[in-house]
């Protein structure tokens, strides 16, 4: 009990450790942890010892003793400062592990967003929690769409602030396949706290390339009665969402509610209406047809989108009536 | 015993005290004005806690709990805490501990108290008008695209920032100009060095929060683009700004408040002060180190590497003078002769509580282990056990030790020592839980948590009800006081800084001659009162009233 409340191992204080730097962490943390116990039990003893010992009472009077003593001031003064350069070059040093990632490290982008992070591997599938290997360093190179969001995973105790307009990087390796929570740490709203991911980390390197190659293709696997569904998940994941509503209040582009066979009217003037082919273009020439009322700002999707994608778009468009 | 003619009925009506010169008077407002804005802050922090009581909606939503914890934060901050000690018992004493008839500006004074209430008044009607939900740290880029009342209440705190840097430039002048004979800087009570201390922070760190808050308001309302990185700003940079003022105001809520317990300690151990010069020369050393350590606020936010070291070593620098402190308080108790009153129990705790609540601080100087707790639950126990278990039991201390004073009547000891318990323990299951909770990973500012968490809060919720039916019992019997109160003696405790060698109340020009200072600690020329009660001087025979 007693071993456990002054920090030696997981239990009263600190959740499991989950990453290579976390035993590093722990170890200063129940240092510091244990300095602090002794302090406050000697300050509370000589405090307790001398109410009791000098407590007002019949009799009993103030004695005069020395009023200062520099002896004793530099000794107090000298001790406790070796102790915090202690504790902070301990940090200091511990820190520098935090922040220099192995050079061979898998690297996964991070976009922090109100209120949900998304995780971009290489191959440009888009999830929304972080799958990892085992026992392989991982970067995270982190943005934010709109506020700060603070990316924080207590078993790996690694937190980094994901900053719009900037880049953080942050990294650890995973040690125990498994499923560990997500947080985000800085305050962004209303579902500041639903703002929930999880990292999971496979049993082995392989078992996560057949996960990254089933997530690249799950298009694939879809009936085609289901294809829209397909559609409706990259409309969350790959920016769309942002720009078009799907409730018919036109945003940044125009709304997809109720747009499918729709006629629109053009910025030159003329008219087009929204079938295969239009959307086709949309998304891989956006600056091909401007609808009237919008600035010609959406980004170009060729060599994002695969054609099967852009199909399952499609089929998603058609759902929104 | 109490005197005729008394500052508080010297004259009578509410332009008498709206238009009061008198820093008792102003020192009497500024108490009322801040203690009822901790009655509001504190309810904000019942209803937060009440939510948390267990998981999903309780009592509100998201978003009002959003604005609740603003509220509580703001309120407690700006209008509570920072104000508390300086404007209210600082204005009260200062002056007095000093032999002068009045700070050395009155109308500056004045005007200082009208500021707060006008200051107030823009933030309690941002709440009214639907509140604000940015914390009360104001982070861009939420508080620029937030749609609550963002600029209403930071022009209150802009305005609320004027009030305090009149105090401490009002509080500079008075003890640089008006120290009595004899009373050397050496000689000065320890309460004055700290105030002196809060007084260069007030007036030196203040403006930049001005400065701040109008480019955050500039930001919203214009789009200029210093904070907003779509427009090429940085919101790291509005962090930056915000703490260079608001960690140094970190020390202008502690630096009184140690003051107090120099003053409590020493006087109610009836024992000289170990250390003067050493207390006394780390208050500056704390106001001075105070400015060079707020970037560690942003160790997770993006600040470089070499950054974070300096500011992380600069912060354990501000870790000396405080426990030099500590064991120098220690060190008076040595051979004294302790009177367990109320004031002297709340010193007390406040070596215990304010001692985790800086020990802990270690733990968060640390980068690496920063890492982990930033933005938890560890880190609002932290400064919980600062603020409250530091500056808030040190008020209490305070206000126990001068209420003789400032209404001639004393209080219920008996009570006084039962609500002390209930502070004691419901502020530690309130927040001690929320340490360990914090190094599981609990982050702040959620309105709901995952199921590990529930046991954590349940506890924490319920120490708060704890710690409120404490308070309850305070203002209670410090009420019944004023009117069912036993008479107070000019020095019931037995004091010698000046303060007490005048009526309690004080006349309305506090003394009738002014006095020649001499050791505010030596106790020696004090003898017990048969006639009145309480002690009087052999020293300071007739220069106050009786």
């Amino acid at each position: 009990m007693l071993s456990s409340f002054i920090g030696t191992g997981p239990g009263f204080w600190l959740p499991r450790q989950g990453s290579t730097t976390a035993a590093g962490v722990d170890y200063l943390f129940n240092a510091v942890t244990a300095i602090s116990i002794f302090f406050f039990v000697l300050i509370t003893v000589v405090l307790l010892y001398f109410v009791w010992k000098y407590r007002a009472r019949p009799g009993h009077e103030a004695k005069a003793s020395a009023v200062h003593n520099q002896k004793l001031e530099i000794t107090w003064t000298v001790i406790p400062l070796m102790i915090v350069v202690w504790i902070f070059w301990e940090g200091f040093t511990g820190f520098l592990n935090l922040q220099m990632p192995p050079e061979n490290a898998y690297e996964v982008q991070v976009l922090g967003q109100k209120w949900k992070w998304l995780f971009t591997y290489p191959n440009g599938v888009v999830d929304d929690n972080l799958h990892v290997p085992p026992d392989e360093p991982i970067r995270l190179v982190m943005t934010s769409q709109d506020v700060i969001h603070s990316l924080y995973v207590p078993d790996f105790r690694i937190k980094r602030d994901a900053v719009p307009g900037r880049y953080e990087r942050e990294w650890f390796q995973a040690e125990e396949p498994g499923e560990y929570q997500i947080f985000c740490a800085e305050y962004c709203g209303t579902s500041h706290s639903a703002m929930l991911s999880k990292v999971i980390v496979h049993r082995s390197r392989a078992e996560f390339e057949k996960w990254l190659a089933d997530a690249g293709n799950f298009l694939d696997k879809l009936p085609p009665e289901k294809l829209w569904e397909g559609g409706q998940k990259l409309y969350n994941q790959r920016g769309c969402k942002q720009c078009h509503s799907v409730d018919g209040v036109a945003g940044i582009g125009p709304t997809f509610k109720g747009i499918w066979g729709h006629k629109q009217a053009l910025k030159d003037g003329s008219q087009a209406t929204v079938d295969e082919n239009y959307v086709r273009e949309s998304i891989l020439n956006p600056q091909a047809k401007i609808v009237a009322g919008f600035e010609p700002v959406m980004p170009t999707y060729q060599g994002r989108l695969k054609d099967k994608e852009i199909t399952a778009i499609i089929a998603y468009l058609k759902t929104l009536e | 015993m109490t005197p005729k003619d008394h500052y508080l009925n010297h004259t009578s009506g509410f332009a008498s005290w709206a238009f009061t010169l008198d820093h008792k008077r102003i020192g009497v407002m500024y108490l009322v004005a801040t203690l009822g804005s901790f009655l509001l802050g504190g309810l904000a922090a019942l209803a937060v806690r009440t939510e948390l009581i267990s998981r999903g909606p309780t009592i509100m939503d998201a978003d009002t709990y959003n604005k609740m914890f603003t509220l509580h934060g703001a309120v407690m901050v700006f209008l509570f805490i920072i104000p508390s000690i300086p404007a209210a018992l600082g204005n009260f004493v200062l002056p007095l501990m000093l032999g002068a008839k009045d700070v050395a500006f009155p109308r500056l004074n004045l005007m200082s108290f009208w500021l707060w209430v006008i200051g107030a008044l823009f933030c309690i009607g941002a709440v009214i008008s639907g509140g604000v939900d940015t914390g009360w740290t104001f982070y861009t880029p939420y508080s620029t695209t937030t749609n609550t009342n963002v600029i209403a209440t930071t022009l209150g705190v802009f305005i609320l920032g004027f009030s305090s840097i009149f105090t401490g430039l009002n509080f500079i002048v008075t003890i640089h100009k008006l120290r009595p004979l004899g009373m050397t800087w050496f000689k000065m009570p320890l309460f004055l060095w700290s105030l002196y201390g809060t007084a260069l922070i007030q007036v030196l760190a203040t403006p930049v929060l001005g400065i701040t808050l109008l480019l955050l308001i500039a930001e919203r309302a214009l789009g200029i683009g210093i904070f907003d990185p779509a427009l090429g700003g940085d919101p790291v940079l509005f962090q930056h700004f915000f703490w260079f003022y608001s960690h140094p105001a970190v020390y202008i809520m502690i630096l009184p408040a140690m003051g107090i317990i120099s003053e409590v300690i020493s006087i109610h151990s009836r024992k000289h002060i170990f250390g003067y010069r050493f207390i006394a020369l780390s208050s500056i050393a704390i106001a001075a180190f105070g400015f060079l350590v707020w970037g560690h606020h942003m160790f997770v936010s993006g600040q470089s590497g070499m950054a974070n070291a300096i500011f992380s070593a600069l912060t354990f620098s501000v870790a000396i003078p405080s426990a030099i402190k500590v064991f120098n308080w220690l060190a008076t108790l040595y051979k004294g002769n302790i009177h367990l009153t109320t004031a002297m129990i709340y010193a007390l705790m406040f070596i215990i509580t304010f001692g985790i609540g800086g020990l802990t601080g270690l733990h968060l100087g640390a980068l690496a282990v920063d890492v982990h707790l930033h933005d938890t639950y560890f880190v609002v126990a932290h400064f919980h056990y600062v603020m409250f278990g530091g500056t808030v039991i040190a008020l209490l201390a305070g206000l126990h030790h001068w209420w003789p004073k400032m209404f001639g009547v004393m209080i219920d000891e008996r009570l006084g020592r039962i609500a002390a318990f209930f502070i004691f323990v419901g502020f530690n299951t309130t927040f001690f839980t929320q340490f360990v909770m914090g190094s599981h990973g609990m982050p702040r500012r959620y309105y709901d948590y995952l199921p590990q968490f529930t046991v954590y809060h349940r506890i924490s919720t319920i120490g708060s009800y704890v710690m409120a039916a404490g308070f309850f019992l305070i203002a209670y019997y410090l009420l019944r006081s004023l009117f069912r109160g036993q008479a107070a003696p000019m020095n019931p405790y037995g004091g010698n800084s000046l303060e007490w060698h005048t009526a309690s109340p004080p006349p309305f020009d506090n003394f009738t001659t002014t006095p020649k200072a001499e050791d505010p600690y030596d106790y020696d020329r004090l003898v017990p009162d048969e006639v009145n009660g309480g002690y009087r001087s052999l020293t300071y025979e007739g220069v106050g009233t009786r």
